[in-house]
């Protein structure tokens, strides 16, 4: 990393010492698990650029943005709409939440038994390492487990810009009812932050932007349903992780552009991993990076992920936002009716989660679901057992993990994970 | 041309178990040695002198095997069912408790694995549970089953974790109980925890037992009582997953 970034790094307020200490260990992990992967797809350096800059290039230009006078909002759930962040000139990013930090101090302020996710986003934040946090104009937290919706209480002390954004949880008349009063409230207080006027014009570039995002990854996750997989898991859920980070105009094209060397891998039968590799569907919590510790094993263990049934995965980028609306208000009302089909494990009932696994598994022809729970997170804890009574019902195994970031128990998870591959052999 | 031989071993945490198949995948051979701080080097030591055409490695050292002999491996989930099948070959339960984990193995009638669950992260409801427990109570862990089995009543053990179950005993030793009814106590409450484990994954027939602990009367007879079901422990309980693992060898080409 250059001087620059070094000095742009203090003046953001970042720990230096310790943020050397996170790339460093960002750097290795990615070695080790991303590059060291065979049968890449050429297309994958464009990842491999933005991970390398990940703090460095994507910050600058964030910086940039807002030296030319745009805000950036920085959020941590799919929940919380993209399109009306463009459409008032402002630019969304996902917060870091992948892997444990400054643990000593987050645990002074959240209960132990709080899930890695929401000590991570504290972690990154104590320890003064998350240059998204740092250049978010406005961070947006959202009421959805219990977990994050008392977490944001404490994160509210933690930081001046905390917006906390409210969410149903039961589908109904009165749950779409809430969600449509709080994306027109996210929209005044985008408004207020950036003293931009969302017009009918701006929102529909907006929408058609994200589409287009949405699209790239939609035609990225169909080629997946091939054998051999052109694309091993572990690749994928890079380019879903990045979804998140990357402006979204230069996304699309990535994406596009891989798809374009898949295609051609798939007419001439190349594979990530050879044909008749076992194929896995992951289910359950988000993987933000750098957490890629269950596909790195599964993947080391003889299978490949064909999919991902996740916020980070096919659950955040699921259906297009209507574009057909000409009025602010017909178009607003799109965005609530896209977010509103997001499967959540914090909705009650939810069934239609269910009812996506089992469609992803025969879409991607996949030969077993792992499902995997973060520990302490109770919504798709407690959903993971309904699921795999579910799926045992129909005849596909599954395997429910319960794990978190640390690394103490990726031996008794290499043996479960072999097993299962072991049993879907036969 | 000499007969053929096929070689299993099964390097736990606890021990490390070798069994030597035939052609036929016969025994013809069984041994075995504590794993101590150098798997390795005790792996080695117990290879001495055994002939074999092909072995194969399972158990948690099985991928330190794989690298230093250049060996396949099989997940000792596999080894299990397939050791347990041999030894009784109608068998579509396993409940295997080794030194550091325990599991139950779900199997279809084709004899392959249906499902399994591993409770591996913690020494409840496992073979160092009652070993810590055993010497608490001053017992040889050869005798601790046998004797429990004499005890007339049964004290409750509610702590599952194993160091504050180790405190409850010694605080119930001083409150003057008898130590025979702690032990069924000690017993009971890692047949509760397993007993769970298997209706929840293998509600069905038999339990084939395997594992170190298999060789525990009182736990076996716990279990069946609770469970309602024939809890079968074979005469070699503690090679199951050697065995698996030679036989696995044997068919590999």
């Amino acid at each position: 990393m250059s001087d620059a970034y070094r000095s742009m790094w203090a003046e953001m307020g970042l720990n230096l010492e310790a943020h050397d200490v996170l790339l460093g260990v960002l750097g290795n992990s990615y070695k080790e698990i991303y590059l060291a992967q065979k049968e890449r797809p050429e297309g994958m350096g464009y990842f491999d650029f933005v991970m390398s800059e990940v703090h460095g290039l994507r910050i600058k230009e964030l910086l940039d943005e807002k030296a030319a006078g745009r805000k950036i909002v920085g959020a941590y759930c799919v929940f919380v709409p993209e399109e009306i962040a463009l459409a008032a000139n402002a630019t969304l990013v996902g917060l870091c939440s992948g892997a444990d930090f400054a643990v000593e101090e987050v645990e002074k302020l959240l209960p132990r038994n709080t899930c890695a996710l929401i000590k991570s986003a504290f972690g990154f934040k104590l320890g003064k390492v998350c240059p998204y946090l740092e250049s978010a104009d406005m961070i947006v937290g959202e009421n959805t487990c219990d977990g994050k919706k008392k977490a944001y209480e404490t994160l509210g002390h933690l930081v001046k810009n905390l917006y906390v954004m409210d969410l149903p949880q039961v589908k109904s008349e009165n749950g779409r009812a809430v969600l449509q009063a709080e994306y027109f409230r996210f929209k005044a207080a985008v408004e207020a932050l950036t003293g931009v006027t969302i017009t009918a014009e701006s929102l529909k570039t907006a929408i058609q932007t994200v589409n287009a995002k949405r699209k790239a990854i939609h035609r990225l996750l169909a080629l997946r349903k091939a054998d051999p997989a052109p694309i091993s898991g572990l690749d994928a859920l890079l380019a879903n992780q990045v979804f998140f980070y990357d402006n979204p105009a230069r996304f699309t094209a990535s994406v596009n552009k891989i798809c374009d060397e898949l295609e051609k891998r798939i007419a001439e039968k190349k594979g990530a991993f050879p044909a008749k590799t076992p194929r896995i569907l992951i289910s359950g919590c988000p993987q933000a990076v750098p957490n890629w510790k269950l596909p790195f094993i599964v993947e080391s263990s003889g299978a490949v992920i064909v999919g991902e049934e996740s916020c980070v995965g096919e659950r955040g980028t699921r259906n297009l936002t209507s574009e057909s609306g000409q009025t602010v208000e017909e178009m607003m009302a799109a965005i609530v009716e896209r977010y509103f089909q997001v499967d959540c494990a914090i909705f009650t009932p939810n069934a239609e989660r269910l009812a996506h696994i089992e469609e992803m598994a025969a879409d991607y022809k996949a030969d077993g679901v792992i499902h995997y729970g973060l520990q302490f997170c109770q919504p798709y804890l407690m959903e993971s057992i309904p699921v795999e009574k579910a799926l045992e019902e129909k005849n596909i195994p599954c395997l429910r993990i319960e794990t978190d970031y640390s690394m103490e128990d990726a031996g008794q998870l290499k043996t479960r994970i072999e097993a299962f591959v072991e049993q879907i052999k036969g | 041309m000499g007969m053929r031989r096929f070689a299993g071993i099964d390097i736990g945490s606890r021990t490390i178990e070798l069994v030597v198949v035939d052609g036929a995948g016969q025994v013809v051979q069984s041994l075995k040695a504590d794993t101590g701080f150098d798997p390795l080097a005790e792996a080695r030591r117990l290879l001495d002198g055994v002939a074999y055409d092909r072995i194969m490695a399972t158990g948690y050292g099985r991928n330190l095997f794989e690298i230093a002999f250049e060996a396949p491996t099989v997940t000792e989930i596999k080894a299990h069912a397939l050791g347990a099948r041999a030894f009784f070959p109608q068998a579509l339960s396993v409940l295997d408790i080794g030194g550091q984990d325990s599991k139950v193995i779900a199997l279809f009638d084709t004899g392959k694995v249906k499902k399994f669950e591993m409770n591996d992260r913690c020494a409840a409801g496992t073979g160092k549970f009652l070993e810590i427990m055993a010497r608490t109570l001053g017992y040889d862990i050869a005798a601790f089953g046998d004797d429990t089995l004499l005890a007339e009543q049964e004290t409750t053990i509610s702590s599952m974790c194993t160091v504050f179950a180790e405190s409850e005993v010694t605080s119930l030793i001083a409150k003057g109980q008898s130590r025979r009814s702690i032990a069924l106590g000690v017993h009971a409450s890692v047949m509760r925890r397993v007993a769970a484990m298997i209706q929840r994954v293998a509600p069905e027939g038999d339990i084939v037992f395997t594992g170190g602990v298999a060789n525990n009367g009182c736990l076996r007879a716990l279990l069946s009582q609770k469970l309602g079901r024939g809890v079968l422990c074979p005469a070699q309980a503690q090679f199951a997953g050697a065995l698996g693992a030679a036989l696995l060898a044997r068919e590999t080409v």
